[in-house]
């Protein structure tokens, strides 16, 4: 099962071994990490924004035009700011890291 | 606004979405009035601002039904309950009182019931605001996230900032009584129609407006509540000072527990935490329904809110009713009160 690794704003590591086929916002959810993810996943808000580490940005996959504009709503992006609810956990992401953002 | 209007119910509905008018139903089978309030202005929640156009596929004994029509479905069950909806203002306090509980919002109305369903969804529907240091001293004053008079505007330096349909409207809007408007944007795309989108560029080829991008909002600068420039900073770090008198800010939508977070509610995550039988809260008579009831394998969909209301409403009787056997009728025998002509 592909490992896969969040940050949380207070720098502590979670690891945890991910069922592909899920998305990574389900994946952090499972683990209650401190995530809103307000609509679910329905790509109706911002609230699962994440920072994805640099080396895994382009394995995440492009970004669907509706995703970049709800990443216009979210604020403090960074180059490899990801909704996660879009990322879909596989095995060429084992080894995954993700920064969690600010919940409020 | 200010509004001391005081009102008495049995049951007070905290959030007027899909779950919320449900609660007016339910509770009015058991002969119980309800108030309903919410602060967004239309009813709906999520369904009428997010997505009132979409077909849902999953409420049962409806094969395809629209966000927007569900709602005016459920408003019309509703009806023969009387429901008082009180819209655009945010329920601020949850306080108790003897055996009650008392509701505050903003604008200063009061309720008070004899037991509180919170049907809040995600929180309260406002704006999106940016997280700049210092803002709210701003806010109202030079920092706006809608418009209501225009002419505030009147050779004025404005920084407007958002890539959608409000950002690029007022941009529009704005550029001939403006003295200078930047517009901030963190990409060249806006997600506006492509008409006013056109326009708009050809307004900043004209020297009307400046465009701003791939920028974002960095800080504020200014005095007491006078702004004096907005900073913004692209990705790569590189900074630009925009002297402006005000920002007009627009990231849509957002939605806060905000005051929720503070009536001693047991909260994780965002969800407060219920018994799944009763819905019942930490808080003797309150009760939490829909997107914001959490408990182990909850879904958060529509039907599972209404089933949730139904039990709510079940528990909440015995607040409303200490005295009373509650004895459990379907709807088939009780019926529904005959509408009456307004
Ligand atoms: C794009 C999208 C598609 C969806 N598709 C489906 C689907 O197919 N099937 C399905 O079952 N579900 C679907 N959902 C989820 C569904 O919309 C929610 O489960 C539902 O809206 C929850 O209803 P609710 O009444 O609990 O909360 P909401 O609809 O979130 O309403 C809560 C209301 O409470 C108000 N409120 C909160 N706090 C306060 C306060 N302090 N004072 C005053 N008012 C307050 C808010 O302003 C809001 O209007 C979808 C959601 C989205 C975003």
């Amino acid at each position: 099962m592909p490992r896969i690794t969040f940050i949380t704003v207070d720098g502590e590591r979670v690891e945890t071994d991910a069922k592909a086929g899920n998305s990574v916002m389900e994946v952090a959810k499972e683990l209650d990490l401190p995530m809103l993810a307000a609509c679910g996943g329905a790509l109706a808000c911002a609230t699962c924004h994440v920072i994805v580490e640099e080396d895994w940005f382009e394995k995440t996959g492009e970004l669907s035009e509706d995703e970049e504009d709800l990443l216009d709503t979210a604020h403090d992006l960074t180059e490899t700011s990801r909704l996660c609810c879009q990322i879909k956990v596989s095995d060429d992401l084992d080894g995954l890291v993700v920064r969690l953002t600010p919940m409020e | 606004m200010n509004n001391q209007a005081s009102f008495n119910t049995d049951v007070a509905v905290i959030g007027a979405g899909p779950v919320g008018l449900f609660c007016v139903f339910q509770c009015g089978m058991l002969k119980m009035s309800t108030h309903v309030i919410d602060a967004l202005p239309a009813t709906g929640g999520q369904c009428t601002a997010l997505y009132p156009e979409k077909p849902i596929y999953d409420i049962p004994a409806a094969p395809a039904i629209n966000a927007q029509d569900l709602i005016r479905k459920l408003e019309a069950q509703i009806k023969p309950f009387k429901p008082e909806v009180h819209l655009d203002q945010q329920v601020v306090a949850l306080e108790r009182q003897g055996q009650q509980w008392q509701l505050t919002t903003a604008s200063g109305m009061s309720i008070t019931a004899k037991a509180v369903i919170i049907a809040a969804g995600a929180g309260a529907f406002g704006p999106n605001k940016p997280p700049l240091a210092n803002i709210g001293q701003y806010e109202g004053k030079t920092v706006h996230y809608l418009v209501q008079n225009r002419e505030l505007f009147r050779d004025q330096r404005l920084v407007i900032a958002g890539g959608g349909d409000s950002a690029v409207d007022w941009a529009l809007s704005l550029a001939d009584i403006a003295a200078h408007i930047y517009v901030v944007h963190r990409r060249d795309k806006f997600r506006a129609l492509p008409e006013n989108v056109d326009q708009m560029r050809a307004l900043a080829e004209q020297g009307k407006l400046e465009l701003v991008i791939p920028y974002q909002l960095a800080n504020l600068e200014g005095q007491d509540d006078q702004l004096t420039a907005v900073h913004v900073k692209t990705l790569k770090g590189e900074e630009r000072r925009l002297e402006a008198d005000h920002l007009l800010s627009f990231f849509g939508l957002v939605n806060k527990l905000g005051p929720i977070n503070d009536w001693g509610l047991n909260i994780h995550n965002g969800l407060i935490q219920v018994e799944p039988t009763t819905c019942a809260t930490n808080l003797p008579g309150v009760f939490a329904v829909g997107d914001i009831a959490g408990y182990p394998h909850k879904l958060k969909l529509i039907l599972s809110g209404f089933a949730e209301v139904a039990q709510a409403a079940h528990a909440a009787f015995a607040y409303v009713y200490p005295n009373e056997a509650l004895h459990f009728e379907h709807s088939t025998s009780t019926g529904v009160p005959a509408p009456q002509a307004q």
